[in-house]
Parts: C-alpha cells; structure tokens; sequence
C-alpha cells in the first residue's frame, strides 16, 4: 500500500502540489488524471522519491523520505514519460538495465531470458537486436515498459506488494497497443501488484481504473470510482470543457465524447 | 506464479542484441595485445640492449658471453626502459579510463578530461611547482620532495571538479549542461592563471614547461612511479565499482535513481576518482592528448557502451596505445625523442576524424 498525506511540492520557489492525499492498494490501478500543468507528474516524482516533498509518503508501511534509493526500488518500478538515451545501447541492453538492482523476483536461473520474455510481453518481440536510438517513439516507450516490468517481475515480493508508476504510458501508442498496455498493467495489478499511472484518455481511465485522483491547479479536485468521478460538472470545473458523459448501458461504465461540447 | 502469457514463446536466439560475449573476445585479445606492446617496447630503443639476454639471464640464470655488455643491458632494461613502460601503461590506462567514465557520467560523448576543466587545473598545479616551486612555494616542495608536483597536479584537477560540481549541483540535482558549460570557463581561467606563471618562468623553466606541456614519458623512474602509481592503481580499482550505475546513467540520473542506484554518491566518486586518475597522469607526463577520447569510442563501435566491458578494455587499449606512441616517438628521430604528446594527437586526431566521417551514428547529441 502506499499513503501519502498532505504532499505538497515546490519547484523553484513556487507551490506546484499543494496538500494532496493519496493511495495505491495492491490489486488495484489508481488513475491520476487532470488537465496540463495540474502537477500529475510532480506528484509522481515526489511519489517516486525523486523530487523533495512535504508531507508524508509511505510505502509499504515506511516512511519514504528514510528509503534509501536501492530500497525503494525494490517495492517499485517508473515509467517517465518519454526516455533519451546518450549511447548506442541494443534494445536488449536497455531492458536488462532493468535489472541492475538485481530483484527482479524471479529464480536466478530466469534472469537471463527475461528481457526476452518483457519484450514478447510489450509486443516487440525479436526487436531485442536492434539499436534503441532506431526505434520510432511508440517502440522505443515499449522498450522502457519492458525494462521497468524487469524491474518488478514477479508483482509481489518477499510477502509484499510492488507497484509501477506509470507516467502518461500510452501517450505514443497506437490504439492496439494502448490496449496491450494497460492490460499489462491490469495484470500486474490482478497478480497482486499495485498500478499508479498518469492518463489523459478519460476513456482508458474509465475502462481500467479501479480508482481515479483527479488533480486540478496542483490540488485533489476529487477521488473515487469512475462512475463516481466523472462527470458532466466535474469535467466542465477541471477541463474547462462543457462535454456530457455518457454511460454504456451494459457496465454503467462512463464515456466521454468530444462530438459533445457545447 | 507464472502465467502463460507471460512465459511467453521460446526465444530461437537468446543472445540478440547480447554483446557481452563479443566483449569477453575483445578483452582477452587486448590481453595479448597489451603483452605485446610491452614486449615490443622492452626490446625497441634508442640502445640495442637486447631484453631478451637480460630476461633470459635473470629467469635462467644465463651467464651471456660478455658480462659487461650485460650489465649495461640490465641496467637499460631495467632502470630506464621498465619504469618507463609500467608509467605508460599506468598513464594510458587512466587517461582512457578517465575518459570513458567522464564520458558515461556527463552522458555525453564529447566529455573528456581535457574538455571540462580538469586537465587544466591539473595543469595549472603542476606548473605552479615548476616555475614558483624555488620562490614562493620551495618550503612545500622541499618537505613533500618528489610527491610535490603530482599531489599539486592532483589538487588543481580536484579543486576545479569541485567548483565545476558546485556551481552545477542545485539541491542534489546536476545539470549536465550547465556543468559543461562552467568547465568551458573554467579550463579557460586555469589556462590563463598558468599562462601568468608562464609569463613569470625563466628561460630554463620554459624549456622544462614546454616539455612537460607536449606531452612526455621521458625519465620515467621507479621513484615517479612511487610517488604517482598508488594514485594511478587506486582511482583504477574504484572505477569498475562505478561500472552498473555508470550504464544505468545513460537512462538519465531520475531514471538511474528509480533503478535503485545512489546517483549522488556515484557521481562524486567518479569525479574523485578521475581528478585523481588525470591528476597524476598530467603530473608525470604533461599533456597526452586524444587517448581519453579516441579509445572509448572505438571500444565502443566494437563492444556497445556497456561500462562493465568498456572500462576495462579502454585501460588495456590505452595502456597498448600509449606504449606503442611511445616506442614511436623513442625511435622515430633516434637518438633524440619525440614529446609523445605529439605522436598521439599526430595519429589520433585524424583517426578520429575518420570515425565521425565513417560511422556519424556514434555521437548522437
């Protein structure tokens, strides 16, 4: 599980996360979703522990801040939104970094054929030769998926949940493989894992998340299930967009249609 | 609990995109390479002291015919031609190791010792025991003797890397572009600091400077190997520690940090370890040019920049290229002596050159 309490975050002086309550249960896949620059990412990166916050953040029952950055990346695994890398390394290569902390969680034995299993898994089998930097921008954020699900492999380790954060992670993708993805996570999170990830799709959100965060001008706007959170009020208060949701009659699952703006 | 989606299908060919292997092969025939270069210098030189009479006699106890001949031979090989090469390797070795480290830690392929800074405050120490070492600062270098000029040496590389990691570090965060930038202006006031010492220096201390500056394993002894080679063999032996976090590096220092790797404490490692390593190689042979940043590049075009491979093959590759410049510029002009500077920037320069020309993929900013 993890628990954040009042993380408030500044960057260069100025208050970009303000006072947001948060968390991600094991099992579930909780969607931050909001409109650009509403500090979706900042939080994730206090999350990650990679940007300095105020507040409380627990992982698994500890206090994030005392972590130290191996620890942490045991319970956890992040996916940033789109990744440079400065030297020709192989797809292979690239995805076996995913392993420099060693926990992937499965039998030593297995390791070696992991980054081959990870990339059959992201649909890029056979791609484990080519050059990463020659990759198209769709490919090369599979690339990253695989090098992060090494990371955390087995979901649950050592009797205690995992968790991947995932910024904006089909924001490149085609449809088929924005369906792969998050069905990736779903899994993840099915075996006993816990899913955080950033979303702009509200449909995607609404048909995957078990929980959805919405963030507005760096604060919580609302939290709950998706039939509970969105809807036509709140969509217009945050986007700024008059757009009515729907709701497909066989789930009662929420849908948003842009041909609907007034 | 394994799915079978997961375990996914058999993989016909494991090792795609694994270089490792192809590594290991290149390493070991640096090996041999290395052993060879060292053969090649023992036994080339402006005498024709013959190594093999003198190995021969020291393994087999093997009087040769004359004792006298001998005796010099020994003398050659053992005092003039040994110390030497053990200081070119030592030299090689960190300079090309430098080189790829820095490299990996400013995820930039350009990065080279010379390029940010700490060559030039390397240098600027080490001239400032040449030229004030009788005035100003004879009560350091009469206390620390021969220890003098590599520890200043290592003092101005370690000076400016730590402004340089100042003025770029904000609240644990690193700019890289910021920190290449304020090495540019850094490099640029040590030159000019040394340029007044040059300024103020005799017409003997020239001489000596202008030497020094080309680039020289020349009067190697064992006693400059005493003073330098601890520095060299420690800051050598801390970089494959570097080696994992290095690779993760090149994901970015958020990326690296998610992985699980202490960026913070990384980078300062690296940064002590090659001010070290730089430090000691300007102090002893001046400026050797174009070995920090020609070697890695190549290893990199055969083996990928994985720093676990990289590392030590760029120490072997440096240590065999410069011993190799070096029994160039010992018998090119014999029996006078080419700065090995020269001879290293001379082949290397236009080599690399032909890299970027060939293979323009390599340096992908």
């Amino acid at each position: 599980m993890i628990e954040a309490r009042d993380v408030s975050v500044d960057v260069a002086g100025k208050p970009i996360v303000a006072d947001v309550d948060f968390h991600a249960r094991p099992g579930e896949i909780a969607a931050i979703v909001g409109p650009n620059g509403s500090g979706k990412t900042t939080f994730l990166k206090a999350l990650s522990g990679e940007l300095a916050y105020t507040g409380r953040v627990a992982l698994n029952g500890r206090d994030l801040s005392a972590m130290k950055p191996a620890e942490i990346a045991v319970h956890r695994a992040v996916l940033p939104q789109a990744t440079t890398l400065s030297f020709p390394f192989t797809v292979r290569e690239v995805v076996k970094l995913g392993l420099v902390g060693g926990r992937s969680g499965v039998l030593p034995g297995d390791d070696t054929r992991l980054p081959e299993r990870a990339l059959a898994r992201v649909d890029l089998d056979g791609f484990a030769g080519r050059f990463y930097q020659e990759l198209s921008g769709g490919e090369q954020q599979r690339v990253q998926l695989a090098r992060v699900l090494c990371q955390v492999w087995a979901p649950v380790h050592d009797g205690k949940p995992r968790y991947l954060f995932l910024d904006e992670p089909v924001s490149s993708l085609d449809i088929k493989h924005q369906l792969i993805i998050m069905d990736i996570a779903r899994d993840f999170a099915r075996r006993g894992g816990g899913v955080v990830a950033i979303l702009h799709d509200l449909n995607l959100t609404a048909m995957y998340a078990d929980r959805i965060f919405v963030m507005h001008r760096g604060k919580l706007a609302a939290t709950g299930s998706p039939q509970d959170v969105l809807s036509d009020d709140l969509i217009e208060k945050v986007f700024d967009c008059r757009l009515r949701v729907g709701v497909l009659p066989a789930r009662n699952m929420p849908f948003v249609l842009p041909q609907s703006a007034a | 609990m394994v799915d079978q989606s997961i375990a996914g299908p058999v993989m016909a060919s494991a090792s795609e995109g694994d270089r490792s292997g192809r590594a290991r092969i290149v390493i070991l025939l640096l090996c041999l390479g290395l052993a060879a270069a060292v053969f090649l210098s023992l036994t080339s030189g402006a005498s024709d002291a013959s190594t093999v009479n003198v190995i021969g006699g020291w393994l087999f106890g093997t009087v040769p015919d004359n004792a006298a001949l001998s005796a010099r031979d020994s003398l050659i090989v053992y005092d003039i031609r040994l110390p030497r090469i053990i200081l070119g390797m030592l030299v090689g070795a960190a300079l090309a190791v430098s080189g790829a480290v820095m490299q990996g830690l400013f995820r930039n392929p350009l990065a080279d010792p010379g390029l940010i800074g700490v060559s030039a405050g390397s240098s600027l120490g080490a001239v400032a025991v040449i030229v004030l070492g009788a005035t100003i600062l004879a009560p350091v270098t009469a206390s620390l003797g021969t220890l003098a000029l590599p520890l200043a040496a290592f003092c101005g590389g370690l000076a400016t890397t730590l402004v340089l990691y100042q003025v770029a570090t904000r609240r644990g965060q690193t700019s890289v572009a910021i920190m290449l930038l304020a090495g540019i202006a850094l490099a640029a006031l040590a030159m000019a600091l040394t340029g007044i010492l040059i300024f103020m220096a005799d017409d003997r201390q020239l001489r000596d400077l202008t030497f020094w500056q080309l680039g020289s394993l020349g009067g190697a002894t064992w006693a400059k190997i005493a003073s330098v080679g601890p520095i060299i063999v420690l800051a050598l032996a801390a970089m494959p520690f570097l080696a994992r976090g290095l690779n993760a590096l090149a994901l970015g220092e958020a990326t690296a940090g998610h992985l699980g790797i202490p960026v913070q404490r990384l980078e300062y490692t690296a940064i002590i370890g090659v001010s070290a390593a730089v430090g000691a190689s300007v102090a002893v042979s001046g400026g050797i040019g174009f070995v920090g940043i020609v070697v890695p590049h190549l290893l990199r075009l055969l083996i990928g920049p994985d720093n676990r491979y990289l590392l030590p093959a760029s120490a072997l590759l440096g240590a065999s290229l410069l011993l190799l410049a070096d029994a160039v510029a010992r018998t090119i002009v014999a029996p006078a002596e080419l700065p090995i500077g020269i001879v290293t920037a001379i082949s290397g320069a236009p080599f690399f050159l032909w890299i970027l020309l060939c293979k323009r993929g390599i340096v992908d900013l």
